[in-house]
């Protein structure tokens, strides 16, 4: 697939208009798609593994790996304080971080609309490559295809990660103790309601920004400093409730957490107010909650301080020996309620 | 945050819950009007402070809830129909007719559009000329401006595409119904302050007056709902019967006189069926005949007001406020918001989903720390 200018010039169109958006034909494998890779994405992303052109990466590794994957579907693609594509690098960068493990190597699958502008697709791959510095990962190998118009919104992303693990013992629910301290890396609730306020176009002034974020590197913080980390979670759909929910289930424990002292920032607090939604049930997109021992509470809310990312972060209540898979928040009246998981779509009252 | 943190103050509502137990002789029950109202009771616990002998049944305000099966079926037909755009509020989407939901109807391939204003709709209306698009226009007085205001300016363009599915309800009526039902234990009410908001309170003081008990138009933050109570219940004590207004930080005698000129321009008050209430005179807005172009009952036909089906709970016992969700049999076994038998469990803002979601956390061994 030598693309000599001549050649180029007798298949395919001169740049020209229909150049400036996604076609059918940049997903073809043919020479549109060769140029789309040579003239977009390899550029925009400029990683050498990526160079090689090669069907997939080569990559040395020792020890235990994670390995993850995700999908990103999110309209609008831009929104106050990220994109689809920063997004996809740092909700996989994260998931990696929940195992415990140094995110290391991603792969960006795309599929792209038919009539998406090549602008905006760059936009997203710079994006990408700065989440991806940002974060310390690569992204080794990618994939693109195109659909029809109308059968995708601009575009989806799939990001898999591997990461190395380096917690000493495995994080998982069934490690939960009581009297372990729970503790939460910033405010919550941004991310959800600064999409549905993009998409739907609410107009807040000033506008929520997403809290979209990598938290690798506060959480390897906690586990190069030898804390004793049992459990960690990045409450993305469903909230902070669902996710309490989900892990108190799973580890047959209660979690009691203390309302007054979960960050909101007043913004979002309003704006859920004003459409009837719970913040506890709200996306975020750059927190994480950490189980650790009562006793290395301080010694962790030190270090997660010095990270910008969670430098806000707080106990937020303890492991109980209660009922099991019940997570109940006290209110600021101090009358506690038991949170639930999110039952289907969030989807704002009438009055 | 401004009229928010200083209505959830735990000392300010312990001092009401506090008073309220001084001043009370004997039991009394209230009912507090609105669904939202029911939502802060359950979510901040204020149940839980209000002294013994001293019940709150919650009453029929949530549009969702009281939206009969016919208008659903009716929304569900409609987007059906080649080239229509249905939009509604999000939680209308997920309540069950009697084949289905709009959600549902939408995964079958139905173009419907959750919007938060008929603004909104009225918009897409002017933006795809070529497409019908019919709002499903529910809700109490609160939102009955705003729709009228949709309709008001359809009109005023001439936008040919654009109707309203309209299933609006009024508060009052329905308070005079609950007190002259048989059985009925509403010994006095928090009215709805934010249907004061747009209506004012004289609607109140005939009801107040013929039927001897106290209103008082109660906003939705606990220490707002805690002053309406023992407003209410300082009346009871003392053989009172007034309207009195706790929330006249947002609602005036007169009401929003804009507002109430658009709703009599555009709506005539018409008889309306409350889903697991049955009829009330004169408890409904429908559109007025010079609106006939812009109802969508004119354009896709009348909506036929039948039986409802049997769902095997308690929903129109507790929407009257004669039992409580957690004395149904199905509440959190058969019934829970994912596989709702009633409408009351189906709406976020319905009392058996309030009950659901809320519903009491045992208290924890060891206490969070503070």
């Amino acid at each position: 697939m030598s693309g000599g200018g001549a050649e180029f010039a007798l298949t395919c169109p001169p740049l020209s208009a229909a150049d400036e958006t996604v076609q059918l034909a940049h997903g073809s494998g043919g020479r549109a798609m060769a140029r789309l890779l040579e003239t977009i994405i390899r550029p925009a992303l400029a990683e050498p593994e990526l160079d090689r052109q090669h069907d997939g990466a080569i990559l040395e590794a020792a020890g235990q790996l994670a390995f993850t994957t995700d999908s990103y579907v999110v309209r609008p693609l831009f929104f106050p304080g990220g994109d689809i594509g920063a997004l996809a690098v740092n909700g996989t960068v994260n998931d990696l971080a929940m195992c415990g493990a140094r995110p290391l190597w991603l792969s960006v699958g795309l599929i792209l609309e038919e009539g998406l502008p090549l602008a905006t697709l760059g936009a997203v791959l710079a994006s990408m490559r700065a989440a991806a510095a940002a974060a310390g990962v690569r992204l080794v190998t990618g994939d693109t295809k195109v659909v029809e118009r109308g059968k995708a919104d601009g575009m989806f992303i799939a990001t898999a990660g591997i990461g190395q693990v380096v917690a000493p013992a495995p994080i998982a629910p069934d490690r939960l103790r009581p009297g372990d301290a729970v503790i939460l890396s910033g405010d919550i609730g941004r991310h959800g309601m600064a999409v549905m306020a993009a998409r739907e176009g609410f107009g807040f002034t000033p506008a929520i920004a997403s809290d979209c974020a990598a938290v690798a590197a506060p959480v390897l913080a906690l586990l190069a400093a030898g804390i004793a980390v049992h459990c960690l979670r990045d409450p993305t759909r469903g909230g902070l409730a669902s996710a309490m929910v989900e892990i108190a289930e799973k580890a047959q424990c209660a979690i009691a957490l203390d309302e007054a002292l979960i960050p909101v920032r007043a913004d979002v607090a309003a704006a859920c107010d004003l459409l009837g939604l719970d913040p506890l049930q709200v996306a975020c997109e750059g927190r994480f909650v950490a189980f650790v021992p009562s006793t290395d509470a301080e010694p962790a809310l030190a270090l997660l301080r010095a990270h910008p990312v969670s430098a806000e972060a707080r106990v937020i209540g303890a492991v109980t020996v209660g009922s099991a898979g019940q997570v109940s928040c006290r209110g600021p009246l101090g009358i506690a309620r038991a949170l639930d998981m999110l039952s289907g779509e969030a989807l704002p009252r009438i009055c | 945050m401004r009229f928010r943190d200083e209505y959830r103050q735990a000392a300010t509502a312990r001092g009401l819950a506090d008073a309220l137990a001084a001043i009370m002789t004997r039991p009394w029950t209230l009912m507090e009007v609105c669904g939202g109202q029911t939502h802060a009771i359950l979510r901040f616990g204020v149940d839980a402070l209000l002294p013994p002998g001293l019940a709150l049944v919650h009453g029929p305000g949530c549009p969702v809830c009281v939206t009969p099966v016919d208008y659903i079926d009716k929304a569900i037909e409609i987007a059906a129909c080649p080239g229509v755009i249905l939009c509604s509020f999000g939680d209308m989407l997920r309540v069950p007719g009697s084949a289905g939901t709009l959600l549902e109807a939408r995964a079958r391939g139905a173009d419907i559009r959750t919007v938060y204003s008929p603004l909104d709709a009225l918009a897409l209306a002017r933006a795809a000329p070529g497409r019908e698009i019919v709002f499903f226009a529910v809700g109490f007085e609160t939102t009955a401006p705003a729709n009228a205001l949709a309709a008001y300016q359809a009109r005023r363009e001439g936008l040919g595409n654009f109707s309203l599915l309209a299933s609006h309800f009024r508060v009052p009526p329905a308070m005079r119904a609950i007190l002259a039902a048989p059985g009925n234990r509403v010994q006095g009410f928090l009215a709805a302050g934010h249907v004061c908001t747009i209506m004012g309170m004289d609607e109140y003081e005939p009801i107040a007056a013929a039927h001897r008990v106290p209103i008082v138009v109660t906003g939705f933050e606990p220490v707002d709902i805690l002053q309406g109570v023992l407003s209410c219940v300082r009346q009871l004590e003392a053989g009172q019967a007034l309207v009195e207004n706790q929330y006249a930080r947002s609602v005036r005698q007169l009401g929003n006189g804009v507002a109430k000129a658009l709703m009599a321009e555009v709506f005539r008050v018409v008889p309306r069926h409350w889903r697991g209430i049955g009829a009330i005179a004169e408890s409904g807005l429908g559109l007025a005949p010079a609106y006939d172009a812009w109802n969508a009952e004119c354009k896709f036909g009348p909506v036929r007001q039948g039986i409802e089906p049997e769902r095997g709970c308690i929903s129109g016992q507790v929407l009257r406020g004669t039992r409580k969700p957690t004395d149904c049999p199905a509440f959190a076994t058969r019934c829970t918001p994912e596989r709702p038998l009633g409408v009351t469990m189906v709406s976020s803002e319905g009392a058996c989903a309030a009950y659901y979601r809320y519903r009491d956390a045992p208290a924890p061994v060891t206490a969070a720390p503070r």
